[in-house]
């Protein structure tokens, strides 16, 4: 008995480095460092954070707070996966759409304005409620007529640039008040940037719902088998549709954070590529995008990893039209690790290491 | 025994599909007369009712005919290429870059559009048919990567001066007729040979997806899979040919598409692989795959234009109304789609 102990004491260490390997935030977690530290080899001074006129100053910081839409986008896009199996590529138009609804409200249709027109909240509440019926769009063709969901999206994808354009009459519609731009920078006193404030909230938000009702575990049992949740008595149409709507109203927000930040809603820009962005974000935390189960927290990483590969890229003088290149790599190169078949030739080539590792040890103790 | 009579049954079901397929590109073609009509009815004082109109909506689509082709193709199998627009995109940048700044000839030119298509096709394809990935997911990769490398190539605008190239884009080809303008000298109607190589492509993917092993081995995949497989036919290898031809063909349509263009940019064919995916679906193809036309791609295609003429002719609509009209109506043809194959599943 004494003899094995050593042998099963390194048993016990490998089983907890497997655990950790094995452990589902593993793989996101060890891109967020790769990303963060291949930063610190060519800047040093990356993880500085100062303190400048009473507000936070970093690369850290910055990569947290452009990273802000993502995360929020992240949220939505990782809900419609786990449900439907597909993604909603139409969020970055979403977003165009909300921004031009609210900063064309609060201009009163003008294409420049220094007076508010309107409440900023009733302006932000209707362009998220514009973002919302963008989403309930998408929801009745996916849920109701059984769409593919890219397919479905696709349409608002296209056509939701146009709607924006729409909205602000086809000009830049500037908001130039300091009491909407808060929202997209600092507000007065508060250290932190507020996008990073608001989407700190929104997670929380989710993490409530997500705890408090059964939402969670109905989006993962209809992603898992859809005709299976039906026959137990779940309505799979209404949380598919659900899901759609909640990723809608999501992209919203992220359009109000942008227009803020810009303080104009520019159609063509806002959300340009960030679908692909929170379309990686979802994979990279390490959810199936064929649906099933998901984890948040893998998304919000994910989305910070997107964020950081961003920054680096553009410390290496990539610019922003070049970006999608590199991420349609990345993108190819997740997918290909995920696809079942290459995951079973993976396994299969670990299988015979072991076993000939085995039969090796075998051969040395006879 | 019980699962070969299922079989043979959805195989007889996909044939009577087919059949209602003739109906829907009957619609489709119906569609576009009616419209054309109309707008010859409204605007027959600028020039809608003459033949040059109408030759006009085949010269500034001969690429996009070609490319929407090519896309039928992989929607028959059941599968989607998203990424056409962007590779256009690149093959107009690459050829133009090619031919201005390397000051290479336009064959080469073609050669390198051709070499474009046919590598996103292989690469597209291999993912999806063998490697068993969504077809979405890949060619959402490939859009953004055609795009992003189209802005590496270069982020300037290049005009392409390229005498050999630009003879063949002038090259008009005269009709046998024509009318007369106000002045009263008589104006032959021209076209470009750009629209007969897409007319030609048309009628080669027509003729081998009717006639040959091949073409029908398309939809025996797209309709159904399992029974395809079943009947011995190499499904992997047959979605991979689709992608492959269909990037071949968006090389093809990409190079059209410049010679009309003429010029490469960052931010040409935006969009592009909205408009073949709609004009394919208006023109009959199911997107779950297994039914499909080129023809009715055709005439999709030729509905996109002349909404397009329509609402410039109009004047007063700015030019997003023709991607959001043609959202809507790709819309409402999905949706009729959905209702269609549900009524049909329910009636089994």
């Amino acid at each position: 008995m004494k003899k094995d102990q050593p042998q099963s004491l390194s048993n016990s260490k490998d089983k907890l480095i497997t655990r950790i390997i094995h452990h589902h935030l593993f793989m996101p977690i060890a891109g967020l460092m790769v990303v963060l530290l291949s930063n610190l080899i060519t800047k040093p001074d990356f993880f500085m954070i100062s303190m400048n006129h009473g507000v936070l100053y970093g690369n850290l910081i910055d990569v947290f707070n452009r990273g802000s839409e993502l995360v929020i986008l992240a949220i939505g896009m990782t809900l419609v996966t786990a449900a439907s199996g597909g993604q909603d590529i139409s969020v970055g138009a979403v977003m165009a759409v909300s921004a031009a609804v609210c900063c064309s409200l609060l201009s009163g249709g003008a294409a420049s304005t220094n007076v508010l027109q309107m409440p900023i909240l009733v302006a932000a509440i209707a362009g998220i409620a514009v973002s919302g019926l963008c989403g309930a769009f998408n929801g009745i063709l996916v849920a109701k007529f059984k769409i593919q969901p890219m397919v479905a999206t696709l349409i608002l994808f296209t056509a939701g640039r146009g709607i924006a354009q729409l909205f602000t009459k086809g000009q830049n519609v500037y908001v130039r008040v300091d009491s909407f731009k808060i929202f997209g920078n600092f507000m007065p006193g508060i250290p932190v940037p507020t996008p990073i404030i608001i989407s700190v909230v929104t997670v929380i938000v989710m993490a409530i719902i997500l705890k408090t009702t059964t939402l969670g575990l109905y989006v993962q049992s209809v992603g898992i088998n859809s005709n299976a949740s039906r026959l137990v008595g779940l309505n799979a149409t209404r949380i598919k549709f659900i899901t759609y709507v909640i990723c809608g109203l999501l992209a919203g927000l992220a359009g109000f954070i942008s227009a803020s930040r810009i303080y104009s809603a520019d159609s063509n820009n806002i959300g340009l590529y960030l679908e692909m962005d929170a379309i990686l974000a979802v994979a990279l935390g390490g959810n199936l995008l064929s649906g099933g189960k998901f984890s948040f927290a893998g998304s919000i990483i994910g989305a910070f990893t997107i964020q950081g590969l961003t920054t680096t890229l553009y410390a290496m003088n990539v610019s922003a039209d070049q970006l999608p290149v590199y991420k349609a790599v990345v993108v190819v190169i997740i997918v290909v690790l995920q696809s079942p078949i290459v995951q079973k030739r993976l396994r299969r080539i670990q299988m015979r290491r072991k076993s000939v590792k085995v039969m090796e040890e075998g051969g040395a103790s006879a | 025994m019980n699962q070969m009579n299922k079989w043979v049954k959805t195989i007889a079901e996909k044939r009577k599909m087919i059949n209602d397929t003739t109906f829907l590109i009957l619609v489709t073609v119906t569609l576009f007369i009616v419209m054309y009509i109309a707008g010859m009815i409204i605007f027959h004082d600028q020039g809608f009712a003459k033949p040059q109109m109408f030759l006009n909506l085949l010269i500034s689509n001969a690429g996009l005919i070609v490319i929407a082709s090519g896309l039928t193709l992989v929607m028959i199998t059941g599968g989607i290429d998203i990424s056409v627009g962007s590779v256009t995109a690149l093959v107009c940048m690459a050829s133009a870059y090619s031919m201005e700044v390397m000051g290479t000839s336009a064959y080469t030119a073609i050669l390198i559009s051709l070499a474009i298509g046919l590598s996103f096709g292989i690469v597209q394809g291999y993912l999806v048919s063998y490697l068993n990935i969504q077809p979405f997911i890949v060619t959402l990769a490939g859009m953004f990567f055609g795009r992003g490398m189209t802005a590496i190539i270069s982020k300037e605008m290049l005009t392409i001066r390229n005498e050999t190239f630009r003879s063949w884009a002038e090259f008009k080809i005269y009709l046998p007729f024509g009318t007369v303008n106000k002045a009263g000298i008589y104006q032959p109607s021209y076209i470009y040979p750009t629209v007969i190589i897409a007319l030609i492509i048309v009628a080669l993917i027509v003729f081998m997806l009717k006639k040959t092993k091949f073409g029908r081995s398309l939809y025996a995949v797209g309709g159904n899979q399992q029974s395809a497989l079943m009947m011995g036919l190499n499904v992997k290898r047959s979605k991979m040919m689709a992608y492959v031809l269909s990037g071949l063909l968006a090389g093809i349509g990409g190079f059209l598409f410049c010679l009309n263009t003429g010029a490469g940019f960052v931010e040409q064919a935006r969009g592009l692989e909205m408009d073949a995916i709609s004009s394919s679906v208006i023109g009959g193809t199911l997107l779950s795959g297994g039914v499909g036309n080129p023809i009715g791609t055709l005439f999709g295609v030729l509905i996109k234009g002349t909404i397009g003429s329509l609402i410039t002719t109009q004047g007063t609509l700015s030019s997003w109304w023709v991607r959001i009209v043609l959202s809507a109506l790709l819309c409402f043809f999905i949706v009729l789609q959905s209702v269609i194959t549900s009524r049909k599943r329910q009636a089994e």
